[in-house]
């Protein structure tokens, strides 16, 4: 709890994303990083990233464009362009 | 739908369609489940004319080249529109290429006008070569009011008052400038003339039937050559009406089967399997009851279907799967890469028709097309009229390579006479692709014998254009090939590229240059990666101006290594 606190908002958001992605793909969290290209660690195709992009609208109770995805490749990133619309 | 024969240009076409039906709905644009715009004829007209008239008082005259770079969108309609009006000539661009690909490609086809989506445009503005962007005007959609557009104008109130003046082209005046290929290393800009669509229109359209009320879902990207025809010239011409969708996610595009009662849908590999998931997924949640049902319907539907389809027939039997696609889809239009025939199966005994196709932007989209009579999914089916197809330099099988030629093929490769004569030989277009022509007359599909591979996207990939990301890594010198070159398959599914790579010497190999070359491999879009690499020790073969000899290298590879020779990435 005390590490999640000391989490700046981007970190979270982060964390965030990373969990529901190891929750939806069935990926252990363990094996994701922030900086991981999220084709590669997930073993996705471009439709299942859009997915992925759906179940973050839910959860983060925003909507993101398909546009949003372009040229991103890593969670990181994409949290960024969640947080700019948080 | 029109009689095309009657005109010499796109833009002379679709005014008489404009005028032909202007009360039909021609255009609806939906985001998600939210309706944002329709467009009748004589609206779509009434929006693109004063577009029009604003472009020609900016300098577009006849000839002018003028960019779209756009996600599918009714403006990107409009837009295109209102530059053929005015005698101008496409540049379509790949709004899922990088902003640096992009700024390349218009700096190679010399537009002189660009008209981008917002977001779009901010990323351009962004990109390290932004300085290196050639196009005088820019226009630029759905820009917040706040933005600053660095001197690009508001598509919105890029409008001028008065008429345009209609500027005739002839049939063999290019109309587009399809980017087929060389984000980075040679561009390939097929200059495609007003004769090739209008030939192509009416080869394809007999097949596809349009007239007010079909209904097309367009989300391949319009900027491919499959969308341009099936989603623009097709309906318009015929008084049909595209319908634009946003968003590719599957839920919202399930929706706007059933909403719009969709008649036509064109999609890559990609997104037929991933239909076809979504579908197997449906079915074993189904209970086991209404499942075994499902199987006894789907037998009955493949044994009075087998030979052909009888939709009548099928939306009985198999209503509910039929009503998931809206209840009016006559046909899914699959083109852009190789489809498996198991896939193509899988939809035919649920009764839905799949027609598949195989074509190339060389050749203005379709050589060939399975017209479903008979069905048969282990071929691309027969050419379509007017196309005239052959295999050259058969083996023993009677595989060869496909050469075609016909009104479509394009006139050349913009500024590039010597890639031109290497594709165009005596009128015949050289696809490099491998097939068979079999005893009634279709065609079927067995590899390439180019380097290049194309994904499941419909994305043709080339090594060399893949290879400047490598630049810098520790290596004495590397190439890039297609792995279905150096190890000639039998297949056009799953294709994947490969690194070679020669160490310098006493350098380590192993994990780190795994790691460098992954590093890179990031920088690509992630269907552009190179999927592993092979250390190779002894000097490449290059020519005396020093450029590597490809084929020689890959001879010379193919005789020493196999494919398990691949350490993946």
């Amino acid at each position: 709890m005390a590490r999640y606190e000391a989490m700046t908002t981007i970190e979270k958001t982060t964390d965030e994303v990373l969990q529901l992605a190891s929750t939806h793909f069935k990926v252990p969290r363990e094996q994701l990083r922030a900086d991981d290209d999220f084709f590669k660690t997930l073993g996705i195709n471009s439709l299942q990233a859009l997915d992925l992009l759906t179940r973050l609208e839910q959860h983060f109770h925003i909507e993101l464009p398909d546009y949003e995805l372009q040229g991103v490749t890593d969670f990181r990133t994409l949290a960024e362009r969640i947080q700019s619309r948080l | 739908m029109l009689d095309l024969r009657k005109f010499t240009s796109l833009g002379e076409a679709l005014r008489a369609a404009l005028d032909r039906w202007p009360d039909e709905t021609c255009l609806i644009e939906a985001d998600r489940d939210r309706e944002k715009a329709r467009f009748t004829y004589r609206q779509f007209r009434d929006t693109a004319l004063p577009l029009g008239r604003a472009l020609q008082d900016a300098g577009l005259r006849g000839g002018t080249r003028a960019a779209i770079l756009m996600t599918n969108q009714s403006k990107w309609l409009i837009s295109a529109y209102a530059i053929f009006f005015a005698g101008g000539v496409l540049v379509p661009l790949d709004y899922k290429l990088t902003p640096v690909e992009q700024i390349r490609l218009l700096g190679h086809s010399r537009a002189e006008f660009l008209i981008v989506e917002y977001h779009a445009w901010k990323a351009v503005t962004q990109a390290p070569n932004f300085q290196a962007l050639t196009a005088r005007v820019i226009v630029v959609t759905e820009a917040p009011p706040s933005a600053d557009l660095l001197g690009a104008k508001r598509w919105e109130d890029f409008r001028a008052a008065g008429e345009p003046v209609f500027v005739e082209r002839g049939l063999k005046d290019p109309a587009c400038i399809v980017y087929s290929s060389g984000t980075a290393g040679r561009p390939k800009g097929c200059v495609l003339t007003h004769e090739n669509y209008l030939e192509q229109c009416m080869a394809v359209a007999p097949i596809f039937p349009f007239s007010p009320g079909a209904r097309y879902l367009s989300i391949i990207p319009t900027n491919h050559a499959i969308d341009f025809m099936g989603g623009f010239i097709m309906p318009f011409t015929g008084g049909g009406t595209v319908v634009h969708l946003r968003t590719l996610r599957p839920e919202f595009i399930r929706e706007a089967f059933t909403r719009y009662k969709i008649t036509y849908m064109a999609v890559v590999p990609l997104i037929l399997t991933n239909l076809q998931r979504g579908l197997r997924e449906r079915f074993a949640g189904l209970p086991p009851m209404k499942r075994r049902m499902l199987a006894i319907l789907i037998s009955i539907n493949r044994a009075f279907t087998g030979g052909r389809p009888r939709l009548g027939l099928s939306r009985t039997l198999l209503k509910d799967v039929h009503q998931a696609f809206g209840g009016g889809l006559r046909a899914l239009l699959v083109g852009g890469a190789f489809t498996e025939p198991a896939t193509i199966r899988f939809f035919h005994d649920l009764g839905i028709p799949i027609y598949n196709g195989y074509g190339c932007t060389e050749a203005c989209t379709a050589i060939t097309l399975n017209d479903q009579k008979p069905f048969r999914p282990d071929t691309v089916g027969r050419p379509v009229r007017g196309m005239e197809i052959r295999t050259r330099n058969q083996d023993a099988e009677g595989i060869g390579e496909v050469i075609v030629r016909s009104k479509t093929v394009m006139s050349h490769y913009l500024d590039d006479p010597a890639m031109t004569a290497e594709t165009i030989v005596d009128g015949w277009l050289i696809t490099g692709d491998l097939g068979r022509i079999d005893t009634s007359g279709q065609l079927q599909l067995f590899g390439r014998k180019k380097n290049m591979i194309v994904t499941e996207e419909g994305k043709n990939i080339y090594p060399e254009d893949v290879e400047s990301v490598f630049e810098g890594i520790s290596a004495k010198e590397y190439c890039v090939f297609a792995a279905n070159y150096l190890w000639p398959a039998r297949t056009m599914v799953g294709e994947q590229l490969v690194m070679v790579l020669r160490p310098e010497a006493g350098e380590p190999v192993g994990e780190q240059i795994a790691r460098s070359l992954a590093e890179r491999n990031r920088k690509l879009l992630n269907y552009q990666r190179v999927s592993g690499y092979l250390i190779w020790d002894t000097d490449f073969p290059r020519t005396a101006s020093l450029k590597i000899k490809r084929a020689d290298l890959a001879d010379e590879i193919r005789q020493l290594l196999s494919r398990e020779a691949v350490v993946p990435l």
